[in-house]
Formats: structure tokens, C-alpha cells, sequence
């Protein structure tokens, strides 16, 4: 029981990550109607950026923050000098521009960071465990992620609901035409979205490069379960995207821990060992299919679209 | 979907000599006296490199009947690679090593997997339509890992070619690569037999405007469902060629990036055109192994290509050939 329990809150802590990088790619989606198959590559950045200050200022917390500045930076940068002819395109011509940005980041970043994969140590503060409950202990940097996800969920709750530049976004959103018809500078407002959106994707990386190794291609596979979210949670609906990110965390959590020890009661251990975590992988795209299947336009579709 | 995907609605090749199809006909009789070339000068790596470059030709030809055609954007098309690619592995380790068994298999899982695929995908569209083709292909990149007898993830060493009787030697180098170059053209016959047939105009037709079709009375989801299975057997049968040509299987090549390889392939070459998945097949095959043969970092160049077809050319090499510029 106290397993499962851990076992689920590791399981909103990813999805918790896969929120951060969602609510940026169905931004991007919803306003700017992008696909972006580069968002990983954000990521990916974003967790290189900090393990390089990190080395230079001999702080996590430093490295956090110019890690984030990096990736808004890279963010506004990328979209001026190649996401901006994309807009209004195909989303056949946006998935083979985009990939070929996969294509680039990655060389870029063996250029530039070697093949070998770095780490980004925590602070020592961080490495302990606290006890949640009588008898179960919990790593603290963990709850961090929760509790600094949450936080930006809430940020960006109030930014996209609350403020001037949330309303512009959420009028881009269902009718840009009429937006930068009534003198909002419309290339402006979608830089800053895609800078947001990167930034966001970055955080995810900084915060989840202590746990795995940063390393090239890191952001492929969680690109495709950021995208599996957005699509069960609505595309453009940042509600929908929390919902999913939750969902799909505990789904691939509880699935990796338990489904193994379950298969063992009808398979030999070996293979319940290696079923085990296929199975659970594939129970995501399972629950996605059935959700498109039963909801074409998933969980909140957002209503302006 | 925008209009900047029309294809024109003349299929047939024009017979006036344009760029586009001296090109063609030039890059066709490249590959058809490739082997003469590695044998005259002893390079017979090119025979390998060109058996790839026709086998995943064949899976761009099959990927462009359904987006190029169908306007149906599957973003999940290397689960068909793999799923010929490990019919002819298993049924190879299981002692059955006949070709009469294993490549009709392969064919005909891969039809049938797509007909569930297609059954559910096709209630979807846009967007929603290429994710779950990629969930569903994920989905077999997972069984495929979890496939402990066969190898898991470091996947399958198929020891032996799948084997005719007498009938032919796929061992010889020269004959592989000209069956597989023979299954391609039959391939693209095939297609443009389809594409120019009543089903092939009802097919684009849906693809103009679905909505359309369906008020004059046709069952569009019929039609394109045929179309999604019959891609799917072709592609499967290009796993199938894959796994004798590499001899080796592995869910490496169920990866989402192969499907985007594919993607690129059938783009860059020109969508809905009969022979532009297979320029778009070598262009980037011959790329990607001539720059990592230059500079140690490929993808360096590669990348912005890609990037720079996608925002610059309209309707791929076959379109910038044929002088079309994005406006």
C-alpha cells in the first residue's frame, strides 16, 4: 500500500513534466495552429543549458534560472529565423520542417557538447527524503517537481486567464485574423508565445535532468507521450492538457511498477519481466486510441476550435 | 487541409520532355544499370546501398497512395516495415524458411493490421489523425520490445534469405537487388493503375472534399479504408525485403523517426506524384550517406535541407524541377 503510494506520486511527478512540456505544445498548437516535432529538441536544450551553468557557477539554482532565460532566448530566436515561415503552412510542411530542426538540434548539441551524455547534480539539500506520511520517506526534489510544476500551472492559469497579453492569446486563438486586424502586433504576441513554450519545455528539461542522464535524443520519446497528452486532453485546451499529463503519468507509472508482478501470477518471471513494461508502455497509446475512438477531438476540446 | 496540397489531377506522366521527366527516366535507368556499374568497377557496396534505397522506396511509394492520394497523413507507416520485417524473422527462426509462406504473410499481417488501424484511425481527422496513427505504431514498437523470444530489443538475426525452391537465388546480391527494383516498378504500376481507375478518382476526390463526396453518395470511409489496407501490404512487403536484405530485424526500425523518415521521403520528393517518393527515396538515403561520408557531423546539413524544402519548395524536388516556386 505504502509502495503504491509512492509509486503514484511518482507517477503525478511525471506528469507533471509532460504537463510542462504539453502546456507549451498546445499553445504553440492551438494559436499558432503549429505542429512542432522540435519541441523535444527544448527540452533536450533546456537540460544541457543547465548542466553547462551549472559547471560554471557551481549552483543548481543559478543554473535553473539562466537555463530558463537560455531556452526563452532560443526560443524567440528559433521561431524568427525558421518557425515564422511555417505558420498557415501544411501541417505536412511544418512536420518535415520541424523534423529536420530534430535533425540540426541534435548534431548542434554533439557538436558543440560531445556524444557522451552529461549529468546535472543537486544541491545536497535536495538529495534527502522526507517523510510524507508515518513510514514512508520521499525523495524531497521530487515533491520540488510537483510543487514547482504546480506553481507554473498556476502561473500560467492567471497569465492565460487573468492578464491583458493571456486575453490577446486566447482571441489569437480563435480568430487571428481579427486580432492583428484590431492592432495587436500579432508577430510579436506569437514570438513571445513560442518563447513561453520553449521556456516551459526547458524547465521540464532542467528539472528532469538530475534524475536521467541529459543526453542527445532525450526529448523524442517524451516529445511523442507530450503529444499523446495534448491529444487526450483537447488540442489548445490547457485544462485538458493538465488532466491528460496527470493521467498519462500514473497510467505509465503504476503500469511500469505493478504490471510486471501481476503477469507473474500467469508467466514465467523472465518474461513478465520484459512484457511487463511493453505492456505498460503501450497501455498509454491503448487508452489514447480508445479515447479518439469514443472522443475524435479528445477529453476538452476547446471550444473556439 | 490547404489547397497547397493539390495534386494535379493528371496523373499520367506528361509526354512532353519536362525537367521532371528526364529526370525520372534518368534517375530509373540509374538504378536499373546500378549492378552493371558495381560489377564493372568492383564497387559491389553500392549494390547494398542501392537495395536499401529501393526497398524504402517502396515503402514511400505505398506511404504516398494514402497521403498523397488519400490526403490521409499516417504518421505511423515503419510499423508496416516491421511488421513485414519480423513475419519473414519469426517464421525464419521457426524452421519455416520458405518464401511462399513468409512473404504472403508478411503481406497479409501487415493488410490485416492495418485494416483494424484504418477501421479506427479513419473516424479521426487532421492532426488527431496523424497521432493515432503514431499511437497505434508505438503500440507495435512496444510489442515488438516486449517480444522476448524473439529477441526483444536488440531484436532478430534472420540467418537465412527466404528461399524459392529453385525458382530464385535471393543469396545472389545482383538477383535481390533486381527483384526488389522489379517489385517496385510493379509497385508503382499497380498504384497508378489504382489512382487512375474509378476507385483512384473517387479516392482523390475525397481527398479535395470529403464532404463532397460522401453528398454525391459514395461511402468515402470504404474507400479509404481499401486504400489504408492496400498500403499497408505494400509496405509490409518492403519489411519483408528489409529483413532479407539487412538480415536482421530489430524494433529500431519501428521507431517514430523511420515513420518521419518516410514522411520526408514521400514530401521531399513530391506528394501524390507517381515517381516522386522514389526521388525523394534516393535524394535523401544518397544524402545522408554521402554527408557522413564528408563531415562527421551529417545531420548538420541535412537538417536545414529539410527545413529549407519545407518553407521554400512547393510540391518537393518534382515540383521545384518542375520550376514551381512557393509564392
Amino acid at each position: 500500500m505504502l509502495y503504491f503510494l509512492e509509486q503514484c506520486l511518482n507517477g503525478i511527478q511525471l506528469g507533471m513534466l509532460l504537463f510542462l512540456l504539453a502546456a507549451g505544445l498546445t499553445l504553440v498548437f492551438g494559436i499558432m495552429d503549429l505542429v512542432n516535432l522540435a519541441h523535444g529538441s527544448l527540452y533536450m536544450l533546456g537540460a544541457y543549458f543547465a548542466a553547462t551553468f551549472a559547471t560554471l557557477t557551481g549552483s543548481f539554482t543559478l543554473a535553473l534560472i539562466l537555463a530558463l532565460v537560455a531556452s526563452l532566448i532560443a526560443g524567440m530566436v528559433l521561431e524568427v529565423i525558421a518557425i515564422r515561415p511555417l505558420y498557415g503552412r501544411d501541417h505536412l510542411d511544418q512536420v518535415l520542417g520541424t523534423f529536420g530542426l530534430i535533425l540540426l538540434f541534435n548534431e548542434l548539441v554533439r557538436l558543440i557538447w560531445g556524444p557522451e551524455g552529461r549529468t546535472l547534480s543537486l544541491p545536497p539539500e535536495m538529495l534527502t527524503a522526507v517523510q510524507i506520511l508515518p513510514g514512508v520517506h520521499y525523495p524531497i526534489y521530487r515533491l520540488v517537481i510537483i510543487l514547482a510544476t504546480l506553481a507554473v500551472a498556476g502561473l500560467l492559469y492567471v497569465l492565460v486567464m487573468r492578464t491583458r497579453l493571456g486575453m490577446l492569446v486566447r482571441a489569437g486563438a480563435s480568430n487571428r485574423e481579427m486580432v492583428g486586424a484590431l492592432g495587436v502586433n500579432i508577430k510579436l504576441l506569437y514570438t513571445l508565445v513560442f518563447g513561453l513554450g520553449a521556456a516551459l519545455a526547458g524547465f521540464a528539461g532542467v528539472m528532469q535532468a538530475p534524475i536521467l542522464t541529459v543526453q542527445i535524443g532525450m526529448g523524442e520519446n517524451i516529445l511523442i507521450l507530450a503529444f499523446v497528452v495534448i491529444i487526450i486532453g483537447g488540442i489548445g485546451s490547457i485544462r485538458g492538457a493538465f488532466v491528460a499529463a496527470i493521467i498519462v503519468g500514473l497510467l505509465d507509472t503504476i503500469g511500469r511498477s505493478f504490471l510486471p508482478d501481476v503477469l507473474r501470477l500467469v508467466l514465467s518471471n523472465s518474461a513478465a519481466q520484459t512484457l511487463g513494461p511493453s505492456l505498460s508502455s503501450m497501455s498509454i497509446y491503448m487508452l489514447m486510441a480508445a479515447i479518439l475512438v469514443f472522443r475524435p477531438e479528445g477529453l476538452f476540446p476547446a471550444a473556439s476550435r | 487541409m490547404t489547397a497547397s496540397l493539390e495534386p494535379a489531377l493528371n496523373v499520367a506522366p506528361p509526354a512532353v520532355l519536362t525537367a521532371r521527366t528526364i529526370f525520372t527516366a534518368g534517375l530509373l535507368a540509374l538504378l536499373a544499370l546500378l549492378p552493371v556499374y558495381a560489377l564493372a568497377t568492383g564497387e559491389t557496396f553500392a549494390v547494398a546501398l542501392f537495395t536499401r534505397v529501393v526497398i524504402l522506396a517502396l515503402g514511400a511509394v505505398s506511404l504516398n497512395l494514402i497521403m498523397g492520394y488519400g490526403g490521409m497523413v499516417s504518421f505511423g507507416h515503419a510499423a508496416y516495415l516491421g511488421i513485414g520485417g519480423y513475419a519473414v524473422g519469426i517464421l525464419a527462426k521457426e524452421g519455416i524458411g520458405s518464401g511462399f509462406v513468409q512473404w504472403p504473410v508478411a503481406v497479409a499481417a501487415s493488410a490485416l493490421y492495418a485494416l483494424v488501424v484504418g477501421a479506427l484511425s479513419l473516424r479521426t481527422r487532421g492532426v488527431y489523425f496523424i497521432m493515432i496513427t503514431l499511437a497505434f505504431a508505438q503500440m507495435i514498437y512496444y510489442v515488438a520490445i516486449g517480444l522476448d523470444r524473439y529477441g526483444g530489443d536488440d531484436g532478430l538475426t534472420v540467418y537465412k534469405r527466404s528461399d524459392f525452391g529453385g525458382l530464385i537465388d535471393l543469396n545472389n546480391k545482383i538477383v535481390f537487388y533486381y527483384l526488389c527494383f522489379a517489385i517496385l516498378l510493379a509497385a508503382i504500376y499497380l498504384i497508378a493503375r489504382l489512382v487512375n481507375s474509378r476507385f483512384g478518382l473517387v479516392l482523390r476526390g475525397t481527398r479535395s472534399n470529403e464532404r463532397r463526396m460522401r453528398a454525391i453518395g459514395f461511402p468515402t470511409f470504404r474507400y479509404k479504408l481499401v486504400a489504408f489496407v492496400i498500403a499497408g501490404a505494400l509496405c509490409g512487403l518492403a519489411g519483408a525485403l528489409l529483413a532479407n536484405h539487412t538480415s536482421f530485424i530489430s524494433p529500431a526500425i519501428m521507431h517514430w523517426t523511420r515513420s518521419g523518415d518516410l514522411i520526408v521521403m514521400v514530401v521531399l520528393g513530391g506528394l501524390g506524384s507517381l515517381f516522386g517518393p522514389v526521388i525523394g527515396a534516393v535524394v535523401f538515403l544518397l544524402l545522408q550517406e554521402g554527408l557522413s561520408r564528408v563531415t562527421e557531423y551529417p545531420d548538420l546539413v541535412l537538417g536545414p535541407i529539410l527545413l529549407l524544402v519545407a518553407i521554400y519548395v512547393h510540391g518537393g524536388i518534382g515540383g521545384l524541377l518542375e520550376g514551381r516556386r512557393r509564392g
